[in-house]
Order: C-alpha cells, then sequence, then structure tokens
C-alpha cells in the first residue's frame, strides 16, 4: 500500500515559519510555480480588558466568571435616559499604556459611537474612540530567537499605530437545541484598551512574541491582566501575502484565537493558505476568519460577510476626553483632580526590557536566562529574594532557579506565588550549600523534600535524613577503599591512563555515602589510592 | 403664593393635592396626562402637611403638586414617551430633575402626555391621542368664535397645545398643578407655553441635568420649565440647576439660586431684534404684537436694535440632518431584549428586532431613523451630517456676535401663529409640521441659548400670543429679569375655563379609536 502525502503534509508549518522570518529576511520562497518569492505581511488589532474595579462609563463592579448578568448598571443595560459617566482609572490606564508604548498622548481625544445590532451590544452602538484616540504613533520592541535557540536572540520594533479606549460587549450563549440566546451582560461596559499594531510583522512567531512582550508590559504597568484564557487578551490578525516590489495583497482578518502560541500557528497557517492559494490561481477575499484551535486551521466566517457600515457618530453626552501635563496644569487642581499625562510618566514602574537589562548587569546572568525570568509572573522577584537571602554568586543562583524551581513548577502547573518552597527556604538550602555543608546532590535531595511542603527547614531535612558532608577523613578514605576494592576492571582502565573512568568511581563514592561526599575530595582521596596501589 | 398659603396653613398639603387630583379629573378631555399616580401623590402630600404642622417643610416646593413629561423617567410610575414601545415600562429609577422635585416635598401628580418620543410640534402623534389646548374651553375662546353649527360639530372647534410638551403645557393652564417639566430641542417647551398661554423656559445647554430624560437630541435636549409665571420659573431652576456628576454635559460649578426683584429697571438694557425672525408665515397680528413689545422696551428707555443672524435660515434644515442622525442612534437600544415592547417574532434575532421596531414605533419615528442612518452611511456622511456640524457652529457664532457687540436680550416671537385647529394641523404631516413651528425657537437650541416663552397677548380668535426672549448663556437671571418685567407690562389674561364634563362621553369615545 502507498501512502501519498499532501504537499501540506510534507512541509511542516515550522520549515514555512523559521524560513518566513529569518532565513531570507522575510521572503517565503514560491512553491512549485517557481515565481518571485512571497513576503507576508501581519498587523495585529488587540483588545486589551482594562484592570479596574469598575466599568468605562458606570460604577458596575469588573469581576471575571461573576454570577450572569450579576454585574450590570441601569447605564450597562442601556436603560432610556441614562448617561455615559467616564472611570478616570480607565484613562489613567490608557494613558500609562500609552507611555509605556512611546506614543504620543493626545491631550484632546474624543468619543464616537459605533452602530450595529447584536444581542449582546444593548445600546445598539459601542463608544469608542475613532476620530481622535487617546494615544497615537508609538513603538514596541520585542525579542525573539532564531532556529529556536534561546542564545540568538534578535530584537525587532513594531509600531503602534493608535490605542482607543471603549466599550466591551456583553457575551451572547446559543443554546442551538432550544433555539435560543441568552445573553450575558457582566462584560458589557467593561473598559478596553485597543491597540493597534502596524503591519510591521511577517510571521505568526513574530506576531507571538509581540504579543509576549506586550503582556508582560500589561501586567508589569497593571494595566491589563492581559490573560489570554480568559479574555482579557484578545488579539486579531490581519495578514496579507505579496510579492516584493508589488503593494500589499488582499488581507483577511484572523479572529478567535485564544492563546499566544495558537495566535503564532493561526497566522503562518493562514500566510501558507493564502500562497497556496494564490499560487493555484485563486484569490483571496476581504474576509474574516475564525481559527480552529482543534483543527489547527482558519475557516471563513460566513454571518460576518454582509458589509458593514458602521454609522459613526460622536458620542454627544460626553464632552471631549482633555489631560493635562506638568505645563498645561492649571494651578488649582492637583492629580487627583485631572488626569496629569507628567505625573503618570514620573510613576511608571520599569519595563520588561529595562528589568531584564538591570537583572543582566547587576547579576551577571545572561540575558536569555533574563527573559525566562520575566517570563513567569513572579519568577524575577523571588530570583531577587533567593539572592538577597544567600551567600551564593547570583550565576548559581540563576540555575536553582531556573532549573530546580521552574521545572518541579512547570511539572506541578503552580505559579510562582504558589510555590511550596518560598525563596526564603530556597535561600536557606543554598546556604548549606554554599557553606559546604551539604553536597550538590544532597541539596537536590533537600529540594525535593522540601517540595512536599510539611513545613521543615532545610537544615532539619538535612538532620533528619542524615545528609551532611561527610566530613570525617578516614571513614571516607574506608568508603573509596571499598569502591577500589570491588572495580578492578575500572582501576585497570585507569591506571591504563584513561581517566574518564574515574568520574565512575567518583559516582560510586558519592551513591555509596547517598550524596553525603565533598566530590572533590573524593577525587583527591581516590587519586592519592590509586597512585599510591 | 400657595407656597406661602400653605406655610401659613391657609390651605393643607393633603386638600391642594385632593383639589387638583379632581382638576385632573374634571379635565381628562384635555389629555394631558398618560397616567395620574392619584394614590402616590395623596400620599407625599399628606407627608408634606405632617411637615408644615411640625414647621419644617422641606423647601418652597413642599407639598405643591407638579407635573412631569412622560420622556422624564419616574420610579414606580410608567414612563411610556407615548410610545407603544415603552408602553407599560416602569423605569427603576428617577432622572435627576424628577428626584430634586421630590427632594423638595412637591407632589407628583402625573405623566404628561407628549409626541411620540417627543417627536412633532402638536402634542398629536403619541398613541394616547392628541392633547386639547384648554383654551378651547376657555370663554374668551367661544366668545370670538361663536358655534356655528349644531352638537355634534361642536366639538370639532377645539385646538392643538403645541408640542411636544403639550400635556404639561396644558396641565399648567387648566390649573391642575403649579409648575410641569417638560423637555425642548426645538422648541418642544417654548411653543406649547406659547399656545397655551403660560411661561416656558428653556435653560442653557449643560445647566440641568438630562440624566433620566429619555433623549430626542443628546446635544440640544434640555429639560423645559413651565408655569404660570416667571417668578416661579426661576424658583423651580433654582431648585433644578447645577452639576449633576450622573450627566458629564452639566456645568462643574454650583449654580447660584436667584430670586427676581419686583422692581425692574431696563433702561440700562440693550434688546437685539433679529430681522431674520421675519419669516414668510408669520401673522401679521404675531407680527403686531412683536412691534409693540418692541416698543414697550423703547417707550422704558432700554436701547432697542435691530441686529442679524445671517445663518438663521439654514438652522431648520441642519437640525433636521442632526436630529435625525441621533434619533436614528439614540433609538437603537430599542432592539425588544432589555425592556420595553417585543414582537412576538421568533424566526431569528433581526426578524424579531425588525417586527419589535415596526410595532413598537409610528411613522414619524421610523422616517426619522430612516433618514439618520441615511445621514450617517459612511458615504453621506460628510456631505450632511459634518456640513450640518458646521452650520451649526455658524448659527452658533451668530448669537455670540450679537452678543458680543453688547446686545443684553434677543425679542423675537415663539410661534408663527396662534394655536391651530386639530382639523387643521393634521392636514400637513408630522415633517412639515415641525420644520414650521421650530422656525423661531429652534436656533437657541442649536447654540445651547436659554430662552423663554412669556405669553404677551391674546389673538383675534381669543387664543394665547407667545413671544421669546433669548439670553446669553448661563445668565438665566438676566433673562428672566427681563421677562418678567414684560410679563408684568402685558398683564395677559386669565383663563376663564367653561365647564368641560359634557364633552367628557365624546372624549372616551375618541380615546378608544386611537388606542
Amino acid at each position: 500500500m502507498t501512502i501519498s502525502f499532501s504537499r501540506k503534509d510534507t512541509e511542516p508549518m515550522e520549515t514555512a515559519r523559521a524560513a518566513a522570518c529569518h532565513a531570507r529576511g522575510g521572503t517565503v520562497p514560491a512553491g512549485q510555480s517557481g515565481l518571485a518569492s512571497w513576503l507576508p505581511v501581519v498587523g495585529l488589532e488587540i483588545h486589551a480588558q482594562i484592570s479596574s474595579n469598575s466599568k468605562l462609563f458606570s460604577g458596575s463592579q469588573v469581576q471575571f466568571a461573576a454570577p450572569p448578568n450579576s454585574l450590570v448598571s441601569f447605564f450597562d443595560a442601556s436603560l432610556p435616559g441614562t448617561l455615559p459617566v467616564l472611570n478616570r482609572r480607565c484613562v489613567e490606564a490608557a494613558v500609562m499604556t500609552g507611555l509605556a508604548l512611546n506614543c504620543s498622548i493626545n491631550k484632546k481625544s474624543l468619543f464616537d459611537r459605533k452602530h450595529y445590532f447584536y444581542a449582546d451590544l444593548p445600546a445598539g452602538y459601542q463608544i469608542t474612540q475613532k476620530r481622535v484616540p487617546i494615544a497615537v504613533n508609538g513603538s514596541l520592541s520585542y525579542s525573539l530567537c532564531i532556529d529556536n535557540k534561546m542564545s540568538r536572540m534578535v530584537t525587532k520594533t513594531v509600531r503602534i499605530k493608535q490605542i482607543q479606549l471603549e466599550q466591551d460587549s456583553g457575551k451572547s450563549l446559543h443554546d442551538d437545541t432550544r433555539s435560543q440566546t441568552l445573553v450575558d451582560l457582566n462584560r458589557a461596559g467593561v473598559g478596553l484598551m485597543e491597540v493597534v499594531m502596524e503591519p510591521d510583522m511577517c510571521c505568526g512567531e513574530e506576531a507571538a512574541a509581540a504579543v509576549r512582550e506586550l503582556q508582560l508590559i500589561l501586567q508589569t504597568l497593571g494595566s491589563s491582566k492581559a490573560i489570554m484564557a480568559e479574555g482579557q487578551l484578545r488579539v486579531d490578525a490581519n495578514v496579507s501575502v505579496h510579492h516584493p516590489g508589488e503593494p500589499y495583497g488582499v488581507r483577511t482578518e484572523v479572529k478567535n484565537i485564544n492563546s499566544v502560541r495558537f495566535l503564532a500557528k493561526a497566522i503562518d497557517y493562514e500566510i501558507q493558505r493564502q500562497i497556496e492559494e494564490l499560487e493555484n490561481g485563486g484569490t483571496i477575499l476581504n474576509e474574516t476568519r475564525a481559527f480552529d484551535s482543534k483543527l489547527g486551521c482558519t475557516i471563513s466566517m460566513r454571518d460576518k460577510e454582509g458589509k458593514q457600515d458602521y454609522r459613526f457618530m460622536p458620542e454627544p453626552n460626553l464632552p471631549p476626553l482633555i489631560l493635562y501635563d506638568a505645563k498645561s496644569l492649571p494651578a488649582n487642581r492637583n492629580h487627583q483632580q485631572v488626569v496629569n499625562i507628567d505625573w503618570i510618566r514620573e510613576r511608571l514602574p520599569d519595563l520588561p526590557s529595562v528589568k531584564r537589562a538591570k537583572l543582566v548587569e547587576l547579576y551577571g546572568i545572561l540575558p536569555e536566562h533574563s527573559f525566562t525570568l520575566l517570563n513567569e509572573d513572579g519568577l524575577a522577584e523571588y530570583f531577587e529574594n533567593v539572592i538577597k537571602h544567600t551567600q551564593m554568586k547570583p550565576k548559581k543562583v540563576i540555575g536553582w532557579v531556573l532549573k530546580e524551581l521552574l521545572s518541579y513548577l512547570k511539572e506541578h502547573a503552580l505559579a510562582v506565588k504558589d510555590s511550596p518552597v518560598s525563596s526564603f527556604l530556597l535561600a536557606d538550602l543554598l546556604n548549606l550549600l554554599e557553606r559546604k555543608e551539604i553536597s550538590s546532590s544532597a541539596a537536590k535531595q533537600v529540594f525535593e523534600e522540601l517540595w512536599k511542603g510539611e513545613g521543615k527547614t532545610p537544615l532539619e531535612i538535612v538532620k533528619e535524613k542524615h545528609l551532611e558532608l561527610l566530613r570525617d577523613q578516614e571513614e571516607l578514605e574506608q568508603i573509596c577503599q571499598a569502591v577500589i576494592d570491588r572495580q578492578e576492571d575500572e582501576v585497570m582502565a585507569i591506571k591504563a591512563g584513561n581517566q574518564k573512568v574515574l568520574n565512575k568511581l567518583i559516582g560510586l563514592v558519592q551513591r555509596a555515602t547517598r550524596g553525603r561526599s565533598n566530590p572533590v575530595l573524593v577525587k583527591q582521596i581516590l587519586e592519592k589510592k590509586l597512585q599510591s596501589e | 403664593q400657595v407656597s406661602a398659603a400653605l406655610r401659613e396653613g391657609r390651605v393643607g398639603a393633603g386638600e391642594l393635592c385632593q383639589r387638583c387630583l379632581a382638576r385632573v379629573r374634571g379635565t381628562g378631555l384635555l389629555n394631558a396626562y398618560i397616567s395620574v399616580a392619584e394614590d402616590a401623590a395623596l400620599l407625599e402630600a399628606e407627608e408634606a402637611e405632617k411637615r408644615y404642622r411640625r414647621g419644617q417643610p422641606l423647601g418652597v416646593l413642599d407639598g405643591i403638586p407638579v407635573a412631569v413629561k412622560d420622556n422624564f423617567n419616574t420610579a414606580g410610575i410608567e414612563t411610556t414617551c407615548a410610545s407603544n414601545m415603552l408602553k407599560g415600562y416602569i423605569s427603576p429609577y428617577n432622572a435627576t430633575v424628577v428626584q430634586k422635585l421630590l427632594d423638595q416635598g412637591a407632589v407628583l401628580l402625573g405623566k404628561t402626555n407628549l409626541d411620540e418620543f417627543a417627536m412633532g410640534s402638536g402634542s398629536t402623534d403619541g398613541v394616547f391621542g392628541p392633547v386639547r389646548n384648554p383654551w378651547s374651553y376657555s370663554r374668551q375662546y367661544k366668545e370670538k368664535n361663536p358655534s356655528k353649527s349644531h352638537s355634534e360639530n361642536e366639538d370639532s372647534e377645539w385646538v392643538i397645545t403645541g408640542g411636544s410638551s403639550g400635556g404639561s403645557a396644558a396641565a399648567i393652564s387648566s390649573f391642575t398643578c403649579f409648575a410641569a417639566l417638560g423637555s425642548d430641542t426645538g422648541g418642544s417647551t417654548r411653543n406649547p407655553a406659547a399656545h397655551c398661554g403660560v411661561v416656558g423656559l428653556k435653560p442653557t445647554y449643560g445647566l440641568i441635568s438630562r440624566h433620566g430624560l429619555i433623549p430626542l437630541v443628546n446635544s440640544m435636549d434640555v429639560p423645559g420649565i413651565l408655569t404660570r409665571c416667571v417668578d416661579d420659573a426661576a424658583v423651580v431652576l433654582g431648585l433644578l440647576a447645577g452639576h449633576d456628576p450622573k450627566d458629564s454635559t452639566t456645568i462643574q460649578g454650583a449654580f447660584k439660586p436667584f430670586e427676581i426683584p419686583d422692581s425692574i429697571d431696563v433702561r440700562k438694557l440693550c434688546i437685539g431684534i433679529p430681522k431674520e425672525y421675519h419669516v414668510p408665515g408669520l401673522s401679521s397680528e404675531i407680527q403686531a404684537l412683536w412691534s409693540k413689545a418692541t416698543d414697550l422696551f423703547k417707550d422704558a428707555g432700554a436701547k432697542v436694535i435691530e441686529v442679524s443672524l445671517p445663518h438663521t435660515s439654514y438652522s431648520i434644515v441642519c437640525y433636521h440632518v442632526l436630529c435625525t442622525a441621533e434619533v436614528a442612534s439614540n433609538m437603537a437600544r430599542f432592539d425588544g431584549l432589555e425592556y420595553g415592547h417585543r414582537a412576538a417574532m421568533k424566526q431569528s434575532t433581526e426578524s424579531m428586532y425588525a417586527a419589535t421596531r415596526r410595532e413598537g414605533f409610528n411613522d414619524v419615528v421610523r422616517g426619522r431613523i430612516l433618514s439618520g442612518n441615511y445621514f450617517l452611511l459612511k458615504e453621506n456622511y460628510e456631505k450632511y451630517f459634518v456640513k450640518a456640524q458646521k452650520v451649526r457652529r455658524l448659527i452658533a457664532n451668530d448669537f455670540v456676535k450679537v452678543f458680543g457687540s453688547g446686545v443684553d436680550i434677543l425679542l423675537t416671537p415663539t410661534t408663527l401663529s396662534d394655536a391651530a385647529p386639530y382639523v387643521e394641523f393634521i392636514k400637513e404631516d408630522n415633517r412639515t409640521r415641525s420644520a414650521q413651528d421650530d422656525i423661531l425657537t429652534q436656533a437657541a437650541n442649536m447654540a445651547g441659548l436659554p430662552a423663554i416663552s412669556v405669553p404677551a397677548a391674546l389673538s383675534k380668535r381669543g387664543l394665547p400670543l407667545g413671544l421669546q426672549f433669548i439670553g446669553r448663556s448661563f445668565q438665566e437671571k438676566q433673562l428672566l429679569t427681563v421677562a418678567k418685567w414684560f410679563e408684568k407690562q402685558v398683564k395677559f389674561p386669565v383663563i376663564q375655563l367653561e365647564d368641560m364634563k359634557r364633552h367628557d362621553c365624546n372624549v372616551f369615545q375618541h380615546q378608544k379609536s386611537v388606542s
């Protein structure tokens, strides 16, 4: 029986992606047609839910997974006669985000109504910022590694077109069996920042890295929790392909992407689909496509096909949003009465890129380690806490944090803050190691014990399990002698000049002492004994 | 006066309320009220009476019966906008202005009739039927228009109230209450005030909260105040005006209530007469009244000059674009999902929307939604909406220039003529009527300026005629002072209402046919 593969099957995405990004400077080679290569173009529209106690224009609470329709004010339900009242906190979050993304902040921005009928949009329009958004013309730098090697990282920049404030919609739940639609308005009116990125990316991996960096920035600022799985960060990708020197191709919009990993997958699938379509003589429709994470492909969303005219109109119930800076601030006002851009700027926390540079500079760790530290929420702080309480050098501590702690966390799917081994316990443990009271293999055993979270200190575990380093020279020499006596072949080999076999003997001594021996000392004893034999 | 009577115990709040409710019942023919909250009103009056007995009234309005146009939300009383869409809708909250009235101890008698969603200038286009002008049943009108024919035709002579706050104007004019709230987007408070012989004040945009007022055009809507005299309007204004955290378009600072002095000197005033208000269709008797008023001011020593507001003639068409666009947007929320009427259509969400809106809105509302959406289409937006906004700016600038040149107050007619008989009025469609009737009032809304209609005289037919004063932004005190001076000079006659009981059976049949 013969199995024939389609081209899609034999050419895995990974290859296409790698090719797209780096090997040929952003181009993808043409397929069988042998024509000019393809340039994929990727732009992103990102909706980040603002982390705030209340909604953008009403006092209702914002909370994830609350009982349906329990967080709905009269305004959120669009009761006639209700009016929007802008939430300061949301404005400040948008200003912070704008500043962090190097945007110019508009001191005067405007609100508009965008009309469409949908069950989860109670007013029949969304209040957004179409004409003059709160922030424009920014940029975001992000790094990604080449060929999946952490050691080869490049930094790229994507331009930020604008950030606009707008309302979130409610949620519709379709019950097909009973042909009912249920509407939950808890999310209706929650503040969103729409971040529009220019089409400066050329593959899924770049887009994913840019989104990941944005996510970290938002989380650092606290302007959004930015958890994709909870819908606090929603990414739509605009994808097109064209030949070098030609105008951009027709783009499609890919929606329904709920993780950074799927974002890369969806974009790369869409690039490949468009190339194939065009090479087979087809055309690309300007359409919205949904990513199906199970099938790993994008599917046309037919219901969104009809051409929408949103009939934009200025929102008459909100005066222009006026922001101030130190220069324009009226004399009798302070930052609690008006939003002062400079006041916010002065209080911006260190952004991830600065934090990484500081970590590298302060502790002498590798740049790629700084990325890993920041990618896990709270890991950098954990690392720095350990450093504060241990004499061990940061370069050695990083190994423990990234290898031991992080792999345990990953294995148990735990967040740093939920780690049973606190930074203090790890520092204690590393101090024992640093003072040569235990060997590193014993330390690993202690760590495993600590992970159980039984409330014991590292020292107690060492005592209980007798893991102290053997300090009795005589006892150690006896153990070494016993090993030598039992391993005649190995001894012969060493004597014949094969020094590598010595490591095996060291290992055996370690095993015999249950990791309690100092490998350096053991090596000295063994060498001495072998020479004297 | 009534307030003083209550304070001095000459009349009890309960008794006052009883009497007003009896009047409401007695004037049912007018169809001024959509709902009457008899029990709640009596309860409120009782509380007020207790406070008076303790000597601790809440304020000047304590125990005073008031009425509110049925496009203001009132918790516990239906708010219908005279539309099938909101029939039976009971709001869970009070509009800010309603709450302020209640906090002052005012006794809310009920909700007054209007054109559906305040779209109209006759108070003839609501689902609860037209409002009848109380002056139709006055001795003054009857004397001038002796009924030519027999009993069956007797009722065809009645005239409209104007609108869209016709219910509120009729309620004041027929003595059922002492103050009423209207709304004013293009003249909806001043127009019926003029036709019903009462004072109608449209304050500066942003002076009074719109929170809870079901919008027509958000950027022009203002809660209006209808009273029997200018002093009353000043009192109510003082209680309602000021910043509301629930309405971001209200003024920031606090408003200082004022009293108008009794002796007023108009010699230092400069009154402007805008020449563009000599519009075609202005009746000769209004023209004459206007000149007479001008002379009054001249004789009293005021400076009266002709001024020009060159862009006035574009106001109506510009208003049409801006109004319908906002209407299209504001009405989008009525989809039958969260509240209001929902059609029985179950095929799809879209078909349910369509049926709900077809059944819920009348032709006027649907027509405005349609044209508004047309103006907002991407390809039309610049051509219509943006252009209309620019024209609006020009109109507003006209006023800025005139007021900047030293003019204090503008004096104009409020309406083209006295109130038309219903049978005449309905010969034209709503759009034509609104365009004609708003012509003199509507520019003040475009510019957000305060304006007041004051009853000035009776027409040859024995119907009220009003004149309008337009003031500078937030200069209500000056505006009302001039209005009060004028009111004192003209001594507008009190309406002499005839008994309406004998028409009751007629109106009953009439109402049935409308609903």
